[in-house]
């Protein structure tokens, strides 16, 4: 009676066209989605998030036939946004569909197109969760790109456009699989924007390999009514880096939720986020960091802005396996409650097998300091913009931590934006 | 790093020997059959000669728990219990009061001794009764609880002069059954949790503790507890309630002889604190962990919660968690009044195969509620340890403040530690603050002692001290002293 049965799109009938058929590992999700379906109340993993709202939609398939002129209008929207103009190189995509015309890909890598009969990489289990399971049976479309061994393939923007009516549900599940080779580097600004009501679950499979480099900013603005299902499967290998930032600004429910592995001695990963959230927004980031090697650094710094009614969810964990001595990890996780209604919860854990290590966690949460209030107060500055400055110092504080200066850029103007829109 | 590597010898080599509460003591029992239904409810009751509100309040307890599943979500591993498979009475056979220490079954003597209790207390813990006018004045009052029955209770009259109730749960059904009937249950409910319902269904035993109004306790109350008899599951259920203005501080310490299978204890403790009250429950927990190979040992399934219903109540917790196979425990505080005051210091100690899952809840209600929290995990062995805690802030918390800091000690690379804290807010003016660290013993500071000539075995002990200072200053004078011991004998093996 969990079980997710969208109408259109129903896992058996998608699984019966001819290029996914027998595909053991979609079955495998199936199968996962029909016996345990939506997490129950008490499964730990969703404690704080209740997928009930998907229950009984009858999501459809997404259409194909979309207007181009609210395409070019949602994708100015993106351009405006990221401040990444019509000449940086970009992937666009449709209802969750590879879109050519619009797109335009970066010198240097090389791009495939999306094979439903591809496997999920090993260590990705199609059952492990909900958000996997779904996408891993009815992926039809995603990026597969790789940038080749010792190629720096510069900026790419990364776009999931949705389009949806307003009684009429959709949803579409791309799988991204993104591999930077040894030595190579690539700056990704992944932005997500739509209308109407829809359903927008994208996995993403990333690798990095030996002194790889994937800057991976996402900007998530979806429409007010979407709901935004997102999981990272990310794999580091020796000296490589993955920097990951999510910024939750839109969809009515989202969850993110990362699953980073660091595989080999001195990888590097940073899984770091801002969820700014009012209305009766529902915002969840939840991330798994696996130590399975020694010398490797993990760094994790999460803030919650939420006003309204807003829910914002922060679960991190971090595990360090038996091996991976001399880790060093670190994990601030903080929140601003701006309204006596918002609700914050979170879930810092640190779970621990080897006994040399520097792990620590630290959180706070409550309103805006009265003291530094004060303070801007006595200088002059009027009670709204002492706050509006306080409160973009506190974001500041982690948008700044992200690595590329293209990204940081549009991730500072993705929050100015939303500061002007939903508080000035 | 050799200090590792003489850990993982020393770790080794510790024996069972090094329980030192290992001991059995061979008296008559008085013996339910084993297993549970309503018939042996009904068995406990009437043995008990409780009033009918009672035996239906079990009998609500056990329906809701045949409903119920056994919790899965704490970080503890063990094979399937079957409820069926224990003893749910077990009593010393009553016989004629004995006129003097002589007359005393030896084996009950001996098993005072070891646990270090004085012999004019053991008299009276006994059931001596001293001549007129010979009573003993030391400093705390023992109500010790031989499996399920309290043998005796001392110090009643010194206590009774100040107006404080002080007496075996059973008796208070019996002499104060007003108040038991009001408060049991009232902050802990029968459908709480699976082994609270459990309790309520089987309780034998356990302490009642009644301060009236502005009444400050003359000295601090401390209650044994032993669990004795094979396969008995020890069920005891404490009552403390403090009235207005008035205060009383409660040692609770715990020894089990060593067994081969595991044992069952699943206690429940309640404490009301009224307008401005104050309550200090401390705990040294030390029942008997299972050998060297994780074989035998306690499982310890304990709810302890505290109800600051007045205005400017406090609750402080104080636990030292040495013992114990497993341990499944989180002290916890609803702050309801306003500005009341919730305390959580604890302590925990494993080691070889021992798994601990412990914690606390602070639930914030009232405005201008305060909590403060303390953990120190110590993981050595094979053992695993986890702190999980909550801390919510409810809507209403208006300026209310909590300050959680966690910290672990890893000794050696085949035990684990891991902090899970849940942090709920849901009031703008509320704040939280949480930090917690992982590390194992600096080598600089163990150089530095060893530089200074301490031994290794005393360096580390010196540290691990310091390390827990915290909280062992939090303790009462009496316990402090012990806790300190008991944590260099459950450390002993593990840190050279």
């Amino acid at each position: 009676m969990n079980a997710i049965a969208p109408v259109g799109i129903s896992p058996s009938a998608f699984l019966d066209r001819g290029d996914v058929k027998g595909h053991a590992t979609r079955q495998k999700a199936a199968d996962y989605l029909r016996t345990v379906g939506l997490p129950r109340a008490g499964v730990e993993a969703w404690k704080y998030t209740s997928l009930r709202a998907l229950a009984d939609v009858p999501f459809a398939e997404a259409r194909r036939d979309v207007d181009a002129g609210a395409v070019d209008t949602l994708l100015a929207e993106v351009e405006t946004i990221s401040g990444l103009g019509a000449g940086a190189s970009r992937a666009v995509f449709v209802n969750g569909r590879f879109d050519a015309g619009r797109s335009r890909l970066p010198d240097g890598v090389k791009v495939a197109a999306f094979d439903p009969a591809r496997e999920l990489r090993d260590g990705i289990d199609p059952a492990g969760d909900v958000t996997t399971a779904l996408n891993t049976v009815l992926a039809d479309d995603g990026l597969a790109l790789v940038v080749p061994a010792g190629v720096d393939a510069g900026c790419l923007l990364l776009v999931s456009i949705g389009l949806a009516g307003e009684d009429a549900p959709v949803s579409f599940h791309p799988q991204h699989r993104i591999v930077v080779e040894e030595g190579g580097r690539l700056a990704m600004l992944d932005a997500a924007v739509g209308r109407g009501y829809y359903l927008h679950n994208p996995l993403y499979d990333i690798t990095v390999e030996e002194g790889g480099y994937l800057s991976h900013a996402r900007i998530q603005a979806e429409g007010k009514k979407a709901l935004h299902l997102a999981v990272s499967h990310a794999r580091v290998a020796s000296r490589g880096v993955y920097d990951s930032f999510t910024l939750t600004l839109g969809a009515s429910l989202s969850r993110h939720e990362v699953h980073a592995g660091l595989n080999a001695a001195g990888a590097s990963v940073h899984v770091n986020g801002a969820q700014l959230l009012a209305d009766h927004q529902h915002g969840d980031l939840t991330s798994v960091i696996t130590h399975a090697a020694p010398d490797c650094i993990s760094r994790q710094t999460v803030k919650n802005v939420l006003a309204d009614h807003a829910r914002g969810v922060f679960q991190g964990k971090i595990h360090v396996e038996r091996i991976a001595q001399k880790t060093d990890g670190y994990q601030m996780n903080q929140a601003l409650l701006l309204s006596d209604t918002a609700e914050i919860d979170a879930k810092p854990e640190l779970e621990i097998y080897a006994d040399d290590v520097k792990c620590s966690h630290g959180a706070t949460v409550g309103a805006l300091d009265d003291d530094q209030l004060f303070y801007l107060r006595s200088r002059g500055i009027p009670n709204e913009a002492a706050r509006s400055i306080l409160i973009r110092a506190f974001l500041h504080d982690v948008v700044d931590q992200i690595d590329d200066a293209r990204l940081k850029d549009s991730l500072n103007l993705a929050v100015e934006a939303w500061w002007k829109r939903e508080v000035a | 790093m050799p200090a590792v590597a003489e850990t993982r010898k020393t770790v080794e080599t510790l024996g069972q020997n090094t329980y030192k509460w290992g001991f059995e003591t061979d008296i008559e029992m008085d013996i339910a059959p084993k297993g549970l239904n309503e018939d042996t409810i009904r068995l406990i009751s009437s043995r008990k000669n409780e009033p009918e509100w009672l035996l239906e309040w079990r009998l609500k307890a056990y329906r809701s728990w045949l409903e119920m599943r056994e919790p899965t979500w704490a970080k503890v591993h063990y094979p399937p219990i079957d409820y069926q498979d224990v003893h749910y009475y077990a009593a010393p056979r009553k016989k004629p009061g004995p006129k003097s220490l002589e007359e005393v079954d030896p084996e009950l003597l001996r098993t005072y001794e070891k646990l270090g209790i004085p012999l004019h207390e053991q008299a009276m813990l006994a059931g001596v009764e001293l001549p007129e006018g010979e009573e003993a004045r030391p400093p705390v009052a023992v109500d010790a609880v031989f499996d399920s029955v309290s043998v005796a209770t001392t110090f009643r009259k010194t206590l009774q002069e100040a107006g404080v109730i002080f007496c075996p749960i059973s008796e208070a059904v019996q002499e104060h059954p007003e108040l038991v009937r009001k408060y049991l249950g009232s902050v802990v409910p029968v459908t709480d949790n699976f082994y609270a319902a459990l309790n309520a269904a089987v309780f034998t035993d356990g302490s009642f503790v009644f301060v009236p109004k502005g009444v400050r306790c003359p000295m601090e109350l401390s209650t044994y507890f032993r669990i004795n008899a094979r396969n008995t599951g020890q069920f005891e259920r404490t009552l403390i309630i403090v009235e207005d203005g008035a205060s009383v501080s409660y040692l609770e310490g715990c020894t089990a002889p060593m067994r081969d299978e595991n044992q069952l204890h699943a206690a429940v403790v309640e404490l009301v604190a009224m307008e401005d009250a104050s309550i200090k429950y401390s705990t040294v927990q030390n029942w008997y962990p299972g050998d060297e190979n994780g074989k035998g040992g306690i499982y310890n399934f304990v709810t302890k919660r505290g109800a600051c219903r007045g205005a400017r109540s406090k609750i402080s917790w104080t636990q030292v968690e040495t013992g114990s196979a497993i341990t499944w425990k989180y002290p916890s505080c609803i702050l309801q009044g306003e500005g009341s005051v919730g305390e959580f210091y604890s302590v925990a100690v494993t080691n070889n195969h021992q798994q601990a899952d412990t914690g606390t809840k602070m639930i914030h209600i009232g405005r201008n509620t305060r909590s403060t929290i303390i953990a120190k995990t110590i993981s050595a062995g094979q053992s695993d340890s986890t702190y999980r805690g909550l801390v919510r802030m409810m809507p209403k918390a208006s300026g209310s403040r909590n300050f959680t800091q966690c910290d672990s000690l890893l000794i050696g690379d085949r035990c684990g530690a891991h902090t899970v804290p849940y942090i709920e807010n849901r009031n703008m003016s509320a704040r939280v603050e949480h930090e917690a660290t992982t590390s194992k013993i600096s080598e600089d500071q163990l150089f530095y002692c060893r530089q200074r000539g301490l031994s290794e075995e005393d360096a580390v002990g010196l540290i691990v001290n310091g390390f827990c200072k915290d909280v062992l200053k939090e303790l009462p004078m009496e316990f402090a002293v012990e806790a300190q011991k008991l944590l260099q004998i459950s450390l002993e093996g593990s840190v050279g």
